[in-house]
């Protein structure tokens, strides 16, 4: 084992995916010699080459497309958008293209090899354009499939079972945690499987539901509520599509209560999603409406950057009044 | 037109393929860097009023940069961009415009925004994004925007100005006004779609809108060669039928000429225009970045020589329009100016709590009133938790 923060982690992930199959390439705008604007992509370049590491002109709806031909081609795409509030110029491609190709052929061609590899969330004092939380809009598509780390180990497993999944990945990175979370990640090859969500700790009173950087705020929430003797069971997401319902839903069916975290705005958040499908799977079980504690319906600000934030203080109030209900 | 596909149709019989860099486009310049002229060039109708007006904003830009560099580096604002080697290639344009022009810029064009008129504590108090900001507190650092002053307030995602300039522009047109739009952007973001879709609007519906590339030579750590390929971005502008130009964008002489034109034929001739202008990014992309990992030193040395404020001010020097001693005087009392800005605006309260649900419409829904109120309930309950607001919330 070694210790790691997230970046490394990542970058350890792609090296090993690199050295394994000699069609997988890594591109977007940056990565190249350069190692990318946070520098996930270090070395690689020199290690694998120009023509499997590069640069590409500035241009998503390029990155994403040219990432569409070459999986369909039956290379092995690894495309970085530097930011994921920059995704959106590559939302047709991603949306239409990407998530379809398999579909509308009748599988005569696919993407399957793809992944998007992308930085997003909060807590940088970025303002609206260096924060968003976009996985919602993705998770509204058939066809993709998405995944959020929330730390060094996760990133680096979860990152290796996107590359070599069969469906294209959406694979959205905490930049907040980048160099914040260090942990031990084993140097050899390993994967975390895609659609299983993690149970970190056990509790009796009420599940609390987060993936990412949010998982933090959950974590503060259920130490301060553990001093009122409310016992919670935490449980990480880790993908979004598809997302792990029997996990989620054996927990709340033993604890009764539901309280859902994410950073992105609440209305369309997928915490609404989540809270239809246990509402039908645990009705009979539930023992307070299930919370959700979400940023607010307004773009996302710079000064008040702190009062938007889902924060563990909103999450332990909004423990309380679920307990309390 | 010559047929419907509308080309021009000259027939060959051989096969032969026009090469990517057939258009070998000129680059306009006009002042030497001893502040002399080329031989050939002739001066642009330039009176000494306006011409002392872009070097006041090319020297106070200079001097804001550094010092917001080094507030930054002191942790008082969050991020900084300067535009250390391309002030000459911002200013020269925004002079030759007409006050009521629409300037649309991408980011480092901050010395547009300063020969409007934007004031030392206006670009502070968006820096520090205080309740004076006219962007309330929203935008990082450098985002810019006055109304009052015709200038779009910039956006973040790269290129989106571009079409947009070109729509504006129309409804200009449209009105009849006599105005024209210029859109800023580098090189890096004329690789977007936008880019293509702005440019080829503009063509087609005969938009009066300026394009101006800044060509400085890298996007982030991307140079130029692969960036792109061709002869510079101007090749594009006659690609899609539109007239073009490249400066030395060192030289605000050859700048400030070339937009003059480009203005006209905007606005009289109802045509869009590419001007691309050939400089050096001296600094780094921004306070995020360090260019020492994808250039050398030596080749920034090269550049720093080719100074385009030094070169500007010896020939206003030898105009006998600038006083050396004067100017050195101004400059050191802009550094101490400068200060006491930061000072003034860094105590200045940030933006009200009610200010984090307005805007989103015209009038808050009820949906963002009742999280509004939540909000502040909670940041009652643990004010310390959110300093900057906690203290007024009534
Ligand atoms: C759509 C989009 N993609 C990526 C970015 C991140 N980004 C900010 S500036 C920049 C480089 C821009 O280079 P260029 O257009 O050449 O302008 P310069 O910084 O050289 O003035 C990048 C990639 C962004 N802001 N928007």
């Amino acid at each position: 084992m070694a210790t790691m923060n997230m970046l490394q982690a990542i970058n350890n992930a792609l090296d090993i995916a690199m050295a394994e199959n000699d069609s997988t390439c890594i591109f977007g705008e940056d990565v190249g010699f350069f190692g990318g604007v946070f520098r996930a992509t270090s070395n690689l370049q020199e290690k694998y080459g120009k023509e499997r590491v590069f640069n590409t002109p500035l241009t998503e709806q390029g990155i994403a497309g040219f990432a569409n031909g070459l999986a369909a081609q039956g290379s092995i795409p690894i495309a970085e958008i530097q930011f994921a509030d920059y995704i959106f110029p590559a939302f047709d491609q991603i949306v239409n293209e990407t998530a379809k190709f398999r579909y509308r052929s009748g599988n005569e061609f696919n993407v399957g090899n793809l992944v998007f590899r992308t930085p997003y969330g909060g807590g940088i004092a970025g303002g609206l354009y260096h924060s968003q939380s976009p996985e919602a809009y993705f998770s509204h598509t058939p066809g993709l499939k998405i995944a959020v780390p929330r730390n060094p180990y996760q990133a680096k497993g979860l990152l290796l079972a996107s590359i070599r999944s069969k469906d294209p990945v959406v694979f959205f990175e905490p930049k907040k945690l980048y160099r914040a979370s260090t942990g031990e990640v084993p140097e050899e090859d390993y994967e975390i499987p895609l659609g299983k969500a993690e149970v970190v700790k056990e509790g009796a009173d009420i599940t609390l539901l987060a993936w990412g950087a949010q998982f933090e705020a959950i974590e503060k929430a259920a130490e301060m509520a553990e001093k009122d003797g409310i016992s919670c069971e935490l449980i990480d997401l880790r993908s979004i599509v598809p997302w792990d319902v029997e996990t989620v839903a054996k927990s709340v069916t033993k604890t009764g209560r539901l309280l859902i975290n994410h950073e992105a705005p609440l209305t369309s958040g997928f915490g609404g999603e989540i809270a239809a499908t246990i509402q039908e799977e645990c009705f009979l079980y539930l023992e307070s409406p299930i919370a959700r504690v979400c940023g607010l319906d307004t773009p996302f600000p710079l000064a008040h950057e702190k009062e938007y934030m889902p924060d563990h203080l909103k999450t332990y109030e909004a423990i309380i009044r679920s307990v309390n209900f | 037109m010559t047929n419907p596909n509308n080309v021009t149709l000259t027939d060959n019989h051989t096969v032969e393929f026009v090469s990517g860099n057939a258009l070998a486009i000129p680059t306009l310049r006009i002042l030497k860097e001893d502040g002399t002229l080329h031989k050939g060039a002739s001066l642009p109708d330039l009176d000494k009023e306006t011409a002392l007006k872009m070097y006041d904003t090319m020297s106070f830009i200079r001097v804001l940069d550094e010092r917001m560099v080094a507030a930054q580096r002191q942790g008082r604002i969050s991020f900084y961009m300067q535009c250390l080697g391309e002030e000459a290639a911002v200013t020269g344009s925004a002079g030759a415009l007409d006050f009521e022009d629409m300037i649309m810029g991408q980011y480092r064009e901050h010395a547009a925004i300063h020969y409007r008129g934007f004031t030392l504590d206006q670009f502070m108090n968006q820096m520090f994004s205080n309740e004076k900001d006219l962007g309330k507190g929203r935008q990082m650092p450098i985002h810019y925007g006055s109304n009052e002053l015709n200038y779009m307030t910039i956006s973040s995602p790269l290129g989106t100005q571009i079409p947009q300039a070109t729509g504006y522009a129309y409804g200009q047109k449209l009105k009849g006004e006599g105005k024209c739009t210029i859109c800023y952007f580098g090189e890096g973001a004329a690789s977007e779609g936008d880019f293509h879709a702005g440019l080829n609007m503009a063509a087609v519906h005969k938009a009066p809108v300026i394009f101006f590339c800044r060509n400085n030579g890298y996007a982030i750590s991307t140079p130029a060669d692969e960036q792109f390929k061709g002869d510079g971005i101007a090749t594009r502008g006659v690609g899609y039928g539109m007239k073009t130009i490249r400066v030395d964008g060192a030289d605000l002489l050859a700048v400030y000429a070339a937009t003059k034109e480009a203005r006209r034929i905007a606005v009289e001739d109802h045509e869009p225009v590419l001007i691309e202008a050939i400089a050096y990014r001296l600094g780094a992309h921004s306070t995020s970045d360090d260019p020492s990992g994808y250039r050398s030193k030596e080749e920034e040395e090269k550049f720093r020589s080719n100074d385009p404020v030094e070169r500007y001010r010896l020939w206003l020097v030898k105009q006998g329009w600038l006083n050396e001693e004067e100017d050195a005087k101004r400059i050191e009392q802009l550094r101490g100016d400068i200060l006491d800005a930061v000072k003034k605006a860094e105590v200045i309260d940030k933006p009200a709590i009610d200010e984090l649900i307005t805007d989103v419409y015209e009038e808050p829904t009820p949906h963002l009133v009742k999280q509004l109120e939540d909000t502040k309930q909670h940041i009652k309950k643990y004010p310390d938790a959110y300093p900057v607001t906690a203290g007024r919330i009534s």
